[in-house]
């Protein structure tokens, strides 16, 4: 382990990719295969699951420690992260370790799953007995399943494309789907020969940037197809030998969670793979995001909500035909295919063509015209635009050029900071958690928390105002006076029942500080309220309803 | 609590007031006569009338005191008499001069710590223990996560770190204190490598403007830093990718960072052994080095005094009273407004500027720090 907790070091020290490519590309020269395997699995967030709870690591840390459990909560909240703490807490070790990370994993690790408590704590104090203080933050870290490092996968790619001479489109393709963290995968990685295709794997996904200039400097209006840019599952429906795989852009492989899907695939010729997005439809119109929520957690799914909440994919590229790699053929040939094949699909399987749509491209003969279809996006359930370069090529990972995402502005509100927690990781000695409020008869109620949006500078300062302003303690949440105001900003608004405030907000993020405003100037629940949609969807009118689509 | 009945210290709006003899410790503001424990700002109000300090203290003193101050001072362990009190200073440890203040009065015996480690310094008298009865500690690291590494591989690891900067072609920029932790860097990397005046270092060293007067003031009293040249007085062209570049942790990240070229940041402060304190500052490296006492070491120190009665000062005072009580101690929480070592440049970040609100402005005031760090 200790050469990975090394390489650890190197990536947590620099905040330059050269440097990280480079100390990645020096580990892939030297380590062992099996390490290597297991660092590039925890590398690109492919970590063990969590192995022992937090409280029984706390409980056990602070019995070998020799201190009570309000010194270890004292000693966690300056520190802000469990396994940094217990690391730092642990007496010196007794002697070392020259085991590697993955014997440390497949050995010691993974074991502890079978095991019953008590044997946990012994395998677990012992190894905290051998380890260093950094192999001791890494181990625990691996046992809570909250391993991460600030490495992308596109520096592992690269890296490792580096070190094998290889394309990193082939690696990036070989690191999707499943795999196990092999001697022989890692080896498999680095193999020249590109005729290697397992039949569960997903391409990379194409990403798009947000846009940062006006659509119009783009070019020519007919050089970009326009999309609705949906708020739903980013998924790739892989149809190989017969078998159907869902994977997300989050690479899970989401197969069973969505039957309807899978029954509707069977009729879809072998060696396909649809890149689109599952969404949530009812009386043909597309649900919000918060519907699909319900079918997100969940292995296994009841008729009561295949009925109640049933879901479509909406197609929009075709990565693979026969059994081809499309990708670098451009959009407006694979659009063209996709069409007819959803077409024909239609002809034959009009069921079927229900649950595996085209997702429709946007047509507009100006950007003027386009950006009038824009602002009627929420009307559609779409957060905006997608426009996409008809003659490139569907890239690895985040390119610029190719893809842009317009979303609409998003939903702001004025909102008074009540209360505020310690961040972790990053912000652990700092108030950066904040809970929002606004007004209704008179007093503040919570309708959101916040976390990010706030530069380094001004969560300070907020921090300071935070401690300046602290009124009662609640656990590790302080009331502030409520003096604050901040501009919120939300992806999307509904009705809960479970909210005391009757609403429930999607994505919050603060904007900005209104340092203009006082507190009885923050907006009040009235005010949110009426941005909610309206109560029940409204009897879908198709035709006027239905955006403007090619076909 | 005897010592309670007739407190040799209370705690006053200007600081810590020893009435019987008409003096403060450490005072918060300008008053007639202050003791002080050593130079860090605030421990050292401007404008006192007298000062008392230790003999080592005296030369770092007057170049942080307004011209003309009086300046009376004592060795380490001589006494003398003021209203029947019985003052001696006993060396902290902290940073050159700093002091253990000792009270006496009538078979009373009051010590306030100001600030102290145990680890060994070679820029300072090591701290030695204080018998009392009242013990007045700070706590700045006082929690069981705070325990330091030996300083001599802290040393071995600044080396090391500077050489490899030198291999990739990049100075090293060392974040530090200009007082007491600038010069134990400086002393200990020299030593470390095996030469006080520095001859063995793998570079050269130069310091920001505002290190300069400090180290003026260790040599004058005596004592030996490696040589070091001020980088405002470096040649254009100057190659700075051999060099150690000392300067205050308020450097960070300044326009004046930037004739530095390609460079690696690291700090030496006791915060680093937090990682989450590194990666906020952005910090490319962290070097666990503080002139505080760490929780070990402040467990030890307050059991040498053998004091019925331990105060607390700036810190994690709540925790270590807590503990302290809990270990059949007399402990209590003391109200101050030092700062110990500050984890960052906060005097950079203006204030919030919320909407002026008179309630509001009262009830921060008398809680808050006093604004001054060095």
């Amino acid at each position: 382990m200790k050469t990975f907790t090394t390489l650890y070091a190197q990536l947590d020290g620099t905040t330059k990719t050269s440097d990280k490519v480079r100390a990645l590309v020096e580990y892939f020269a030297t380590a062992d295969p099996a390490d290597a395997a297991w660092a590039i699995a925890l590398l690109i967030g492919r970590k063990p699951r969590q192995a022992v709870a937090s409280p029984r690591l706390r409980e056990w840390a602070a019995a070998e420690s020799g201190i009570s459990d309000w010194l270890f909560q004292e000693s966690y909240d300056a520190v802000g992260d469990v396994a940094e703490t217990i690391a730092l807490l642990l007496p010196r070790p007794e002697r070392s370790s020259d085991l590697t990370l993955s014997r440390w994993i497949e050995e010691r690790l993974l074991p502890l799953a079978k095991l019953d408590d008590d044997q946990k704590r012994l395998a677990v104090v012992d190894a905290w007995r051998q380890l260093d203080h950094e192999q001791r933050f890494l181990w625990n870290k691996l046992l809570s399943g909250g391993f991460r490092v600030g490495v992308s996968r596109q520096l592992v790619i690269r890296a490792l494309a580096a070190h094998g001479n290889i394309e990193p489109a082939a690696v990036a393709h070989r690191l999707m789907g499943d795999w196990t963290p092999t001697p022989a995968f890692f080896q498999s990685l680095l193999v020249r020969d590109e005729t290697d295709t397992s039949s569960s794997r997903p391409y990379p996904f194409f990403l798009a940037h947000a846009i940062d200039q006006p659509p119009a400097a783009l070019g020519p209006r007919d050089a970009w197809q326009a999309e609705w840019k949906w708020d739903g599952i980013r998924c790739q429906l892989i149809r190989r030998q017969g078998q159907t795989y869902l994977w997300t852009r989050g690479e899970e492989l989401v197969t069973e969670r969505y039957p309807e899907l899978v029954s509707a695939a069977e009729c879809l010729p072998d060696g396909l793979v649809l890149d689109g997005e599952i969404l949530p439809i009812k009386n043909g119109q597309v649900g919000p995001f918060s519907q699909l929520q319900r079918r997100i957690g969940r292995k296994s799914v009841p008729k009561s909500i295949l009925s109640e909440i049933p879901v479509v994919l909406f197609a929009y590229d075709l990565l693979e035909a026969s059994g081809q790699d499309m990708r670098l053929d451009p959009l407006a040939l694979r659009r063209g295919k996709l069409e007819r094949l959803v077409k024909e699909l239609g002809a034959r399987h009009p069921a079927v063509a229900e649950r595996i749509r085209l997702s429709p491209v946007v047509e507009a003969e100006t950007w003027e015209q386009l950006q009038a279809a824009w602002r009627g996006s929420r009307a559609q359930q779409a957060e905006g635009l997608m426009l996409k370069d008809r003659g490139k090529a569907y890239g690895v990972g985040r390119e610029r050029g190719a893809w842009w995402k317009w979303k609409v502005a998003p939903l702001t509100i004025d909102a008074v900071l009540t209360a505020a927690r310690r961040g972790s990781g990053k912000r652990a000695s700092l108030y950066t958690d904040y809970t929002f409020g606004v007004w209704h008869n008179g007093a503040l109620v919570t309708i959101a928390q916040a976390y990010s949006g706030l530069t380094d500078q001004e969560i300070r300062q907020v921090d300071a105002f935070i401690r300046r302003n602290m009124v009662e303690k609640f656990g590790p949440v302080r009331t502030v006076k409520p003096e604050l105001v901040f501009e919120l900003a939300f992806e999307g608004l509904n009705r809960s029942s479970r909210h005391r405030s009757g609403v429930a907000v999607r994505f919050p993020r603060i904007v900005r500080i209104r340092t203009d405003k006082q507190a009885h100037d923050a907006d009040s629940l009235e005010t949110l309220k009426a941005l909610l949609p309206p109560i029940e969807a409204h009897t879908p009118d198709r035709a006027s309803k239905k955006p403007a689509t090619s076909d | 609590m005897t010592a309670a009945s007739e407190p040799l210290l209370t705690r006053t709006d200007h600081g810590l007031y020893c009435a019987q003899g008409d003096f403060f410790v450490d005072p918060w503001r300008a008053v007639d006569q202050a003791v002080i424990t050593h130079a860090h700002a605030d421990h050292l109000a401007w404008g006192c009338r007298r000062y008392l300090a230790s003999r080592e203290c005296l030369p770092i003193a007057r170049r942080r005191l307004q011209p003309g101050a009086e300046v009376g001072h004592l060795e380490y362990g001589q006494t003398i008499d003021i209203g029947g009190v019985k003052i001696s200073l006993h060396p902290a440890g902290h940073i050159r001069g700093s002091a253990q203040v000792r009270l006496e009065r009538s078979g009373q015996v009051w010590v306030v710590s100001g600030d102290y480690k145990i680890e060994p310094d070679p820029t300072c008298t090591p701290f030695e223990p204080v018998r009392c009865h009242v013990f007045i500690s700070e706590c700045t690291f006082g929690l069981p996560i705070y325990r330091w590494p030996e300083p001599i591989q802290v040393f071995q690891e600044i080396l090391a770190w500077w050489q490899s900067n030198q291999q990739a072609g990049r100075a090293s920029l060392l974040l530090g204190y200009s007082l007491g932790k600038a010069q134990r860097l400086l002393a200990g990397l020299a030593a470390t490598s095996g030469s006080a005046e520095g001859a063995n270092l793998p570079g050269p060293i130069y310091i920001h403007g505002a290190i300069e007067p400090l180290n003026d003031a260790y040599r004058e009293g005596g004592f030996v830093l490696p040589h070091t040249r001020r980088v405002a007085e470096a040649e254009k062209g100057t190659d700075w990718s051999r060099a150690l570049i000392l300067a205050p942790p308020s450097a960070h990240g300044t326009p004046w960072t930037r004739r530095l070229g390609a460079h690696s940041t690291a700090q030496a402060s006791g915060w680093m052994r937090i990682r989450g304190t590194r990666r906020r500052r952005a910090i490319d490296r962290g070097f666990v080095l503080s002139d505080h006492v760490d929780w070990p070491g402040l467990l030890s120190a307050i059991d040498a005094t053998a004091a019925e009665t331990v105060l607390l000062t700036h810190g994690y005072t709540a925790a270590v009273v807590r503990w302290l009580q809990e270990q059949g101690r007399d402990a209590h929480a003391l109200a101050t407004r030092y700062q110990g070592e500050h984890d960052d440049a906060e005097e950079l970040i203006p204030a919030l500027d919320v909407q002026p609100k008179p309630d509001n402005q009262l009830h921060g005031d008398s809680a808050s720090p006093a604004g001054k760090v060095t």
